[in-house]
């Protein structure tokens, strides 16, 4: 378009004349640093923060309910184990469903994976991240739930009833690390903040009562309830003696309902243009 | 040096991107410039791997993004200063960005300082930032891993003429020490202050490309003159503005006030004319007009 053939630039310097950057070395990305990071997005904004905080608040809540209301008789390491186990399975999801989502509902993502474009190896840190985060609250809980026995016993003058096995423990363990992943799942499925948690609570209040009321009125569903059902499943680890079956079923379950749909997430995320 | 070869991306059957092709010059900031939808974020989300291109390639000092061990230190990229975490503190970004390439926290207050926050402004979470604060915050991302590239998308934004201005003296400083910057822009005078070379893209496709004097100089009037430093000085007497150009100047005026000024100045001419062709502002707005929603009244 232009006549004007002129080489122009007022100082265009050859690589030469610039050369004075010094060779450096450049370190990869551990993973260790990638988890470090991840956790501390977890903590560092006023809802994260207290979204963890969460976690100690509502474990001494629950505690202290307990050791207020509960009958004497009750005050055992069990009714503090599930008192304080029934908000966790809440909060604990949702630090999940966050860990993913807000990558993008605040659009960090642009600059996430631009600085570590395997995007495979960011989820994976927060896979981790979201279970030692998982880990340490229930390690948390159960220490809060054995001060609350000790303290609920002496003030209610009944000896310290310590029923809860380390297996039963683990159990226990096991299905809050399975509604996190849930959780996760969401996450990356939906990789929105309010379409996940809205998806969590069909999952945990929705299908539940749509499997029960199936298996109550239709008696060909009763059989196949426990292997569909991911809850049904799930809750099992709280309360029951796991049976070779009973584990069966639960593999099944999340097999269905967190397993496959995890991995076309996983797959989403890997895939999808970050805007 | 970034290197972009017929680079297309389509959306089912809208093509967002069509075989692009330019080159980021070492040492020169380069400026991408087209209407809004032209073209040029997508472009440069391919170029980070955030979108993955139908065909075509892009690599950056040589290699492809992904391939770079940790691209934060080689490479600086800003495509939008809104997409920080509005709960974080500026201060707290810019640490994890550190964190995450593995620098000494020190770098976070020095990188600070060097994009102009303060340290009241950097305690701040980024809903209560301006706009030019983001981008300062930004483009502090951008820089802390000390890049030898950078690619940043509508940088400008939202800066006023002072902040313009330091964003052009820091790019020229960066490509004065060797480096690479492609910046992009729908906004032909912001090209204008900071770039040494232009591509101009428009509905997916390079419609020109070249140095900005070259460029530039399809519009007003070539004057050419053993002495242009004494005709750039009348001419900004007479309220002309002027470009130097090899062996002469660009001036913003017709030829015949501009041959008026050198008479009177004494100045012996060697060239004078008109810069003929459409020129890069015409041929900007009429790239524009077409994808203007406002423009299309017909």
């Amino acid at each position: 378009m232009s006549t004007t053939t002129v080489e122009t630039a007022p100082a265009a310097p050859s690589s030469g004349a610039h050369a004075a950057r010094p060779a450096r070395t450049i370190t990869p990305i551990s993973m260790t640093r990638l988890v470090g990071v991840e956790l501390r997005k977890m903590f560092d904004t006023r809802a994260g923060f207290w979204l963890m905080a969460s976690v100690g608040i509502v474990s001494v809540l629950a505690t202290a309910a307990v050791i207020l209301w509960a009958p004497d008789a009750a005050i055992n390491q069990g009714t503090f184990s599930s008192a304080i186990g029934m908000p966790l399975s809440v909060v604990l999801p949702v630090i999940a469903i966050l860990a993913v989502t807000g990558e993008y509902s605040q659009r960090t993502g642009l600059t996430t994976y631009t600085l570590v474009p395997w995007r495979g190896r960011v989820i994976g840190a927060k896979v981790v991240a979201t279970l030692l985060v998982g880990l340490v609250s229930m390690l948390l809980a159960l220490a809060i739930g054995a001060v609350g026995n000790v303290a609920g016993s002496a003030l209610a003058g009944v000896d310290t009833t310590w029923d809860v096995t380390l297996a039963q423990f683990a159990n226990i363990l096991l299905a809050s690390i399975l509604g996190m992943l849930i959780g996760f799942m969401l996450g990356v499925l939906f990789r929105s903040s309010p379409g996940a948690i809205v998806g969590y609570f069909v999952y945990s209040l929705v299908l539940p009562v749509a499997f029960g009321t199936l298996a109550a009125f239709q008696g060909w569903f009763r059989d196949l309830q426990p292997w569909v059902d991911v809850n049904f499943a799930s809750t099992r680890l709280y309360d029951t003696a796991m049976t070779a079956e009973y584990w069966q079923q639960l593999g099944v379950a999340t097999l269905i309902w967190l397993w496959i749909p995890l991995a076309l997430g996983v797959r989403a995320v890997l895939r999808a243009e970050v805007k | 040096m970034i290197t972009v070869e017929s680079l297309t991306k389509q959306y089912g059957r809208f093509t967002a991107v069509d075989h692009v092709s330019f080159t980021a010059a070492t040492g020169r900031v380069t400026g991408f410039l087209g209407p809004n939808g032209a073209g040029k974020s997508t472009t440069m989300r391919i170029m980070v791997g955030l979108t993955r291109p139908s065909s075509g390639s892009v690599t950056i000092t040589g290699r492809d993004y992904r391939d770079l061990v940790n691209p934060g230190l080689e490479v600086g990229v800003l495509l939008d200063a809104s997409a920080q975490h509005a709960g974080r503190t500026g201060r707290e970004i810019l640490a994890i960005a550190a964190q995450t390439m593995g620098l000494p926290k020190s770098r976070v207050t020095d990188t600070l300082a060097r994009v102009g926050l303060t340290e009241s402004e950097a305690e701040r979470r980024v809903r209560n930032y301006s706009l030019g604060m983001r981008q300062r915050l930004g483009i502090a991302t951008a820089l802390i891993g000390d890049p030898q590239v950078l690619v940043l998308d509508e940088p400008a934004n939202g800066l006023d003429p002072a902040g313009i201005r330091w964003m052009r003296d820091l790019l020229r400083g960066f490509a004065d020490d060797g480096g690479t910057v492609l910046l992009s822009s729908h906004l032909l005078h912001e090209i204008e202050v900071i770039a040494d070379d232009i591509v101009v893209i428009g509905q997916g496709r390079i419609v020109a490309q070249g140095s900005k004097s070259e460029l530039l100089a399809a519009a007003g009037t070539l004057v050419r003159t053993t002495d242009a430093d004494r005709l750039a000085r009348a001419l900004h007497e007479a309220s002309v503005l002027t470009t130097p150009i090899d062996g002469g100047l660009r001036a913003d005026a017709d030829p015949e006030l501009v041959g008026e000024v050198a008479h009177r100045a004494d100045v012996v001419l060697r060239e004078l004319r008109a810069a003929d062709g459409a020129g890069l502002e015409e041929m900007f707005l009429e790239l524009t007009a077409e994808t203007a929603r406002e423009g299309a009244a017909a």
